[in-house]
C-alpha cells in the first residue's frame, strides 16, 4: 500500500454563516443551525461535540448534500453543495447515525452494492474488499446476513461500505454509539489508519467526549452555533488548576462523596472516575485559591490536583452558556443517608437471580446469569447493544418468561407469580413510553391512577414528583414538546410515583448528551441514598463507576462481575496503574 | 440530468431482486396471492348461481307436470325438493332452505287441456334481489323450454305468463367466471404494482437506508428505474400466472391477441407502479403508505372498476370518480380482449387514457423522489 506524501493540508469543506430552519412554514419553526462557520482540512479529523439538539447531525447532513441551507453557503471540494451536489457525492463517504445496511443482504452483498453505487471498477474491487475485510475483521462473516451481526460488527460493516471507494472526505455521524468498547477501538483505529495512509479528511460527531480528545480539531456546538473550536489541548487552559480528584475516606463510599461534592456551590462538574471523584471547581471558588496544589482537609479525603481533560472544559463551557446541569436539590439526602450508611450490615437481597436462561428458538439470548442485588444498592448491567441486557431486564421485571433458572424480586418468585411484585417495582423502558399528547401532569396523574393511587395519596405524590424533578413550571406543557432531558425526567417520575422499593431503568442514558447523563446519575445516586434499590442497564462503560456492583455481559454471557474496583483490577498493568472499566472490558473481551 | 450509470443501476436492481427473493411477504403478495385470488374467485365467488335450492309444490301428478319436475331435477342450476303443500314450502323458505317456490295447482292439466291460460306460481326470496332476478330468469327459462317441448309433442300451444330469454353477449352461457377472470387480472396487477411498491421506498426511509443511499452518487432516475424494473418483472409474472390459470384451468377464451394484452398490461402495470412509488415517496412511513395504496388503488380497483359491480347502475357521481381510476380502463381492456377480441374501437380510447395516466404517475413519482432529506 502506497503511503501518500503528506502534502500540505488543504481545506476540503468550507461553511459560512449557515442557517437551517426546519418546518419554516409551521407555527413553531425549529432553528437547527444559526450562523455556523466550519472548515474541514484534509489529513485530519474534525470532531463535532455538543449536547442534544446542538445541530451536529444537521451539519453533517449539509456536508453530505442531503439538506439545503436557508442562508449561508457550504462548499465541499470547492463545489457548492446545493448546485453541484453530483460533483461532490462521488468523492465523499457518509455514514448516518442509523446506518443504512440492508439487513437482508449478506456482508459481501452489502459491500458489492455500495461498490456498484460508487461506480467502483471491477478490476480493483477484490483488493479493496480484502483490505476492508481485514481492517474490520469481518473476513469470516462475508456470507452472513448483516441483520445477524452484532452491533459492533454492523457498525464496522457500515464504515467499510463508506470506504469501498476511498473517499476524500469521510462524514461519520456518531459512529460508535452503543458499540462495545472493542469495536469502538477498532473503528477509530481504521479511521486513523486511513487518515494517515490516504490523507483523507474526516468530519465526525460524537457523544463520547474521550473520542473528542483524539480529534485533531474539535468544534463545540450548542443551540446551532459554534461555541469554540481548537485542538483538544487548547481547551485545557480554561479549566487549568481547577480540576482535582478527591478520594473518599475509608468509611465513606465514593457515591456518597460524589453526592456531597455536588452540593457545593462552587462546583462546576463532578463525576466518578476509577473510584475517586473528579471535580471541576468554578474559577471564583475559594477552594482553588486556597489549595494551590496541596491537599486539603475540608473534604476529608485526599485531594489531588490533576491535569484537565477535554471533558472538564466542555462541561465548564456549557455551564457558562447556560446549558448547565441543574443543581439538584439534595435536601432529602442528609436525613436519610445516615440510616443507609449504618444499615449496611443488615442489608438483605432485594433481587436474587441464579442460572438465568433465555432462548429464542435456537438462539440463546441469555446464558447462565447469576447475581444478587442488596437493598439500597445501585446495580449496573453493562454491555454493548445486543449483549442480552434488555432481555435479562425484562425477565427481572416479569415482562418476559425465563426459559430456565430462578428469579426472586422483593421476595417474590418472578417465574411463578410475576404480578405480585409489580406494585413494588418501578420500570422505565428504554423507549419513551408516556403519552405524547398528554400534558406533564396528565401523564403523571394517569400513571398514578394506574398504580392504584387515590385522592390524597395521588395529590401528595404528584406534588412530590413535580418538585423533586423540577417540573413545576412545565406541568401544563404537552409532553410532545418537552426537550429530551425533561422527557427523561418525566418518565422516571412516572416510574416512581407509587414509591417502589426497586427501580428498573433500561438504558436511561442512551441517546442523552453528557450533561443530561450527569444530571441523571446525580438523581439516581440521591434515590439510592434514600433507600431505593436501583437496577440500571447502560452501554456507557464509564457509568459503571456510579454502581455499587455490576455485571458486564457479552453475547448473553457474564464477562465479569463485582464492584467497579474489582473489575478495574482485571486491567491493572505496570503501564496503566489506574485503568478504567472500559480498559477492563477490552482486556476481558480480548481474553 | 446526469446520465444513467450501468454499474449503479445493475447494483441497485440486483439488491432489489435479492430483497424480493428473501422477503417472504413480497413473494407472498406477488406470486401466492394471485393464485389464491384466482382460485377463490374462479371457484368460490361465482356471480352465477348454480344448485339453487327450490321447493316444488305440485298438486297434480300428470305426465306434463312429471316432465317439468324432471327438468328441474336434471338442471345443474337447481336443487329441487318436492313438498306437498304451500305452507310446508313457505316454512322452508323462511328457514332459508330454499330460494324459491314453484307451485303448480291441481287444475293445471285440465286448464291446459281446455286450452286456457294455465298459470304457474313462482315465489322468490327477494332478500338478495340480484340473485332473485337471476333465479327468476332460470326458472322462466326452464319452464319455457318445457312448454316448447310440450307444445311440439302435443301439437298444442302453451303460453306461459311470459318467457324472457336472457341473452348476454360474449358470455352466452352467462358464465360469470368468464368476465371475472379478466377482471381479476386487473386486481392482481394492482396488488403487485401498487401495494407492493408502496412499501418499498417507505421501508428504505424507515430503516434509514435511504439516507445512506442519497449520499451516494446514485441519481433519482436510477432509483426510480431500479425500483420499477424488478417489480415490473414480478407484476408480469403475476399476469402470466393469471392468464395461464384463466385460460387453462378456468377455460376462459382469449379471443384477442396475447401480444396486445401484454402490451396494454405493461402500460397498466407501469401506471400502478408509478402510483405505488409516488405514495411511498410521499408517505415515508410504511403504515401510511399501505393505507394510502389500499384507499387509492386496491379498493377502487375492486369496487369502482366495473369488475364486481356494473358501473352503469351506480350513481352519476361514482361514475365520474371512476373515470380517474386506471383499473376501470384496464378492466374494459381485459374483458374486451378475452371475451370479444381485438375490438379497436373499445381498446384504443381506453389504452390512450391509460398511457396518459402512466406518464403522469411515473413523472409524479420521479418528482416526489427527491434527492434530499425532508426539511
Amino acid at each position: 500500500m502506497s503511503v501518500r506524501e503528506k502534502a500540505a493540508t488543504k481545506a476540503l469543506l468550507e461553511a459560512n454563516d449557515l442557517q437551517v430552519v426546519f418546518k419554516p412554514q409551521s407555527k413553531h419553526p425549529i432553528v437547527a443551525l444559526h450562523g455556523l462557520n466550519l472548515s474541514v482540512a484534509s489529513g485530519s479529523v474534525t470532531g463535532l461535540v455538543g449536547p442534544d439538539g446542538a445541530g451536529k447531525t444537521t451539519c453533517l447532513r449539509l456536508a453530505a448534500g442531503l439538506l439545503v441551507p436557508q442562508a449561508g453557503a457550504i462548499t465541499v471540494f470547492g463545489h457548492d453543495v446545493v448546485r453541484e451536489a453530483e460533483k461532490i457525492r462521488p468523492r465523499i463517504g457518509y455514514m448516518p447515525q442509523q446506518f443504512g445496511l440492508y439487513e437482508d443482504l449478506s456482508v459481501q452483498e452489502n459491500l458489492d452494492l455500495y461498490a456498484d453505487l460508487h461506480d467502483v471498477p471491477m478490476a480493483g474491487r477484490d483488493d479493496q474488499f480484502a483490505r476492508l475485510l481485514e481492517m474490520t475483521d469481518l473476513g469470516k462473516f462475508t456470507a452472513r446476513r448483516s441483520g445477524q451481526l452484532s452491533g459492533g460488527m454492523k457498525q464496522k460493516l457500515g464504515l467499510a461500505c463508506c470506504l469501498v471507494k476511498i473517499p476524500e472526505l469521510l462524514i461519520l455521524d456518531e459512529p460508535t454509539v452503543g458499540v462495545d468498547p472493542v469495536s469502538r477501538r477498532d473503528i477509530w483505529r481504521i479511521v486513523y489508519q486511513l487518515v494517515q495512509e490516504e490523507g483523507l479528511g474526516v468530519l465526525v460527531s460524537t457523544a463520547y467526549l474521550d473520542e473528542a480528545e483524539r480529534c485533531n480539531n474539535v468544534v463545540v456546538m450548542h443551540n446551532g452555533v459554534k461555541l469554540a473550536e481548537g485542538t483538544p489541548a487548547s481547551f485545557y487552559e480554561r479549566v487549568q488548576g481547577r480540576v482535582y480528584t478527591i478520594s473518599p475516606t475509608p468509611n465513606q463510599s465514593v457515591r456518597h462523596l460524589h453526592g456531597e461534592i455536588l452540593q457545593r456551590s462552587d462546583i462546576v462538574d463532578a463525576s466518578i472516575q476509577s473510584g475517586t471523584v473528579r471535580a471541576v471547581f468554578s474559577s471564583d471558588s475559594g477552594f482553588v485559591e486556597e489549595t494551590g496544589g496541596k491537599e486539603r482537609r475540608e473534604l476529608e479525603g485526599a485531594v489531588t490536583p490533576v491535569a484537565p481533560r477535554f471533558e472538564d472544559a466542555f462541561v465548564d463551557m456549557l455551564q457558562q452558556d447556560g446549558a448547565a446541569v441543574e443543581k439538584l436539590s439534595l435536601d432529602g439526602m442528609q436525613r436519610t443517608q445516615h440510616g443507609v450508611e449504618q444499615g449496611i450490615e443488615e442489608r438483605q437481597a432485594a433481587i436474587d437471580v441464579s442460572g438465568l436462561l433465555k432462548t429464542f428458538g435456537a438462539f440463546t439470548a441469555v446464558h447462565d446469569i447469576s447475581f444478587s442485588v442488596q437493598r439500597g444498592e445501585i446495580f449496573g448491567l453493562l454491555g454493548a447493544n445486543g449483549a442480552g441486557k434488555t432481555t435479562t431486564f425484562r425477565m427481572l421485571c416479569g415482562l418476559l418468561k425465563a426459559s430456565g433458572g430462578s428469579i426472586h424480586v422483593a421476595g417474590n418468585n418472578m417465574r411463578k407469580a410475576p404480578s405480585k411484585a409489580r406494585s413494588r417495582i418501578g420500570y422505565m423502558a428504554q423507549k419513551f413510553s408516556l403519552y405524547q399528547q398528554f400534558t406533564v401532569s396528565q401523564n403523571l396523574r394517569f400513571y398514578g391512577k394506574a398504580y392504584g393511587l387515590k385522592r390524597d395519596a395521588l395529590t401528595r405524590r404528584l406534588d412530590w414528583a413535580l418538585t423533586e424533578f423540577d417540573m413545576e413550571d412545565r406541568k401544563d406543557v404537552v409532553t410532545q414538546s418537552l426537550p429530551a432531558g425533561f422527557k427523561q425526567r418525566l418518565a422516571m417520575a412516572a416510574a416512581m410515583l407509587h414509591e417502589p422499593e426497586i427501580l428498573f431503568l433500561d438504558e436511561p442514558t442512551s441517546g442523552a448528551d453528557p450533561l443530561a447523563r450527569r444530571e441523571f446519575w446525580a438523581r439516581i445516586n440521591k434515590f439510592s441514598q434514600e433507600g431505593v434499590t436501583v437496577v440500571v442497564t447502560t452501554h456507557f462503560m464509564e457509568e459503571a463507576e456510579y454502581c455499587d456492583h455490576l455485571l458486564i455481559m457479552a453475547q448473553g454471557q457474564q464477562l465479569a462481575a463485582g464492584t467497579p474496583a474489582q473489575i478495574r483490577q482485571h486491567a491493572v498493568t505496570e503501564a496503566k496503574p489506574n485503568p478504567t472499566i472500559e480498559d477492563a472490558f477490552i482486556m476481558l473481551a480480548d481474553g | 440530468m446526469a446520465g444513467i450509470s450501468y454499474i449503479r443501476l445493475r447494483g441497485f436492481i440486483r439488491k432489489e431482486v435479492l430483497q424480493i427473493r428473501r422477503d417472504p411477504s413480497s413473494l407472498l403478495l406477488g406470486i401466492v396471492m394471485p393464485v389464491i385470488l384466482l382460485l377463490i374467485f374462479g371457484y368460490g365467488v361465482s356471480l352465477e348461481p348454480t344448485n339453487v335450492p327450490i321447493a316444488l309444490v305440485i298438486d297434480e301428478a300428470s305426465p306434463a307436470t312429471q316432465e317439468l319436475k324432471a327438468r328441474f331435477q336434471l338442471s345443474r342450476y337447481f336443487r329441487p325438493v318436492t313438498v306437498h303443500s304451500i305452507p310446508e314450502a313457505v316454512l322452508l323458505m323462511e328457514s332459508n332452505h330454499v330460494d324459491g317456490i314453484v307451485h303448480i295447482r291441481s287444475n293445471f292439466s285440465s286448464l291446459m287441456e281446455a286450452g286456457e291460460e294455465a298459470p304457474i306460481q313462482l315465489i322468490l326470496n327477494g332478500i338478495d334481489a340480484n340473485r332473485a332476478r337471476i333465479v327468476e330468469g332460470y326458472i322462466q327459462n326452464a319452464i319455457g323450454m318445457w312448454s316448447e317441448r310440450f307444445a311440439l309433442q302435443t301439437g298444442r300451444s302453451y303460453a306461459p305468463p311470459v318467457v324472457i330469454e336472457p341473452r348476454i353477449w360474449f358470455n352466452a352461457a352467462a358464465n360469470s367466471t368468464y368476465s371475472l377472470i379478466p377482471g381479476l387480472l386487473t386486481l392482481i396487477m394492482t396488488l403487485i404494482g401498487t401495494q407492493l411498491t408502496a412499501l418499498v421506498i417507505a421501508r428504505e426511509w424507515e430503516r434509514g437506508t435511504m439516507e445512506a443511499l442519497l449520499s451516494t452518487p446514485i441519481s433519482s432516475d436510477e432509483i426510480l428505474l431500479g425500483k420499477l424494473v424488478p417489480y415490473y418483472v414480478l407484476g408480469m409474472i403475476g399476469m402470466a400466472l393469471s392468464i395461464i390459470l384463466g385460460v387453462f384451468l378456468f377455460e376462459v377464451p382469449l379471443r384477442g391477441s396475447l401480444f396486445v394484452l401484454v402490451l396494454l398490461g405493461s402500460i397498466f402495470l407501469i401506471a400502478s407502479l408509478g402510483l405505488g412509488l409516488f405514495i411511498s415517496s410521499a408517505a415515508r412511513i410504511q403504515f401510511v403508505a399501505a393505507m394510502g395504496s389500499v384507499l387509492s388503488a386496491f379498493l377502487p380497483a375492486f369496487f369502482l372498476s366495473g369488475l364486481m359491480f356494473d358501473l352503469k347502475s351506480t350513481p352519476e357521481a361514482i361514475q365520474y370518480i371512476s373515470t380517474i381510476i386506471p383499473a376501470k380502463y384496464f378492466v374494459t381492456i381485459t374483458q374486451t380482449l378475452f371475451l370479444a377480441g381485438n375490438v379497436w374501437s373499445v381498446l384504443l380510447p381506453a389504452s390512450l387514457v391509460l398511457l396518459v395516466m402512466c406518464v403522469v404517475l411515473v413523472v409524479a413519482a420521479r418528482k416526489k423522489l427527491g434527492r434530499r432529506l425532508p426539511q
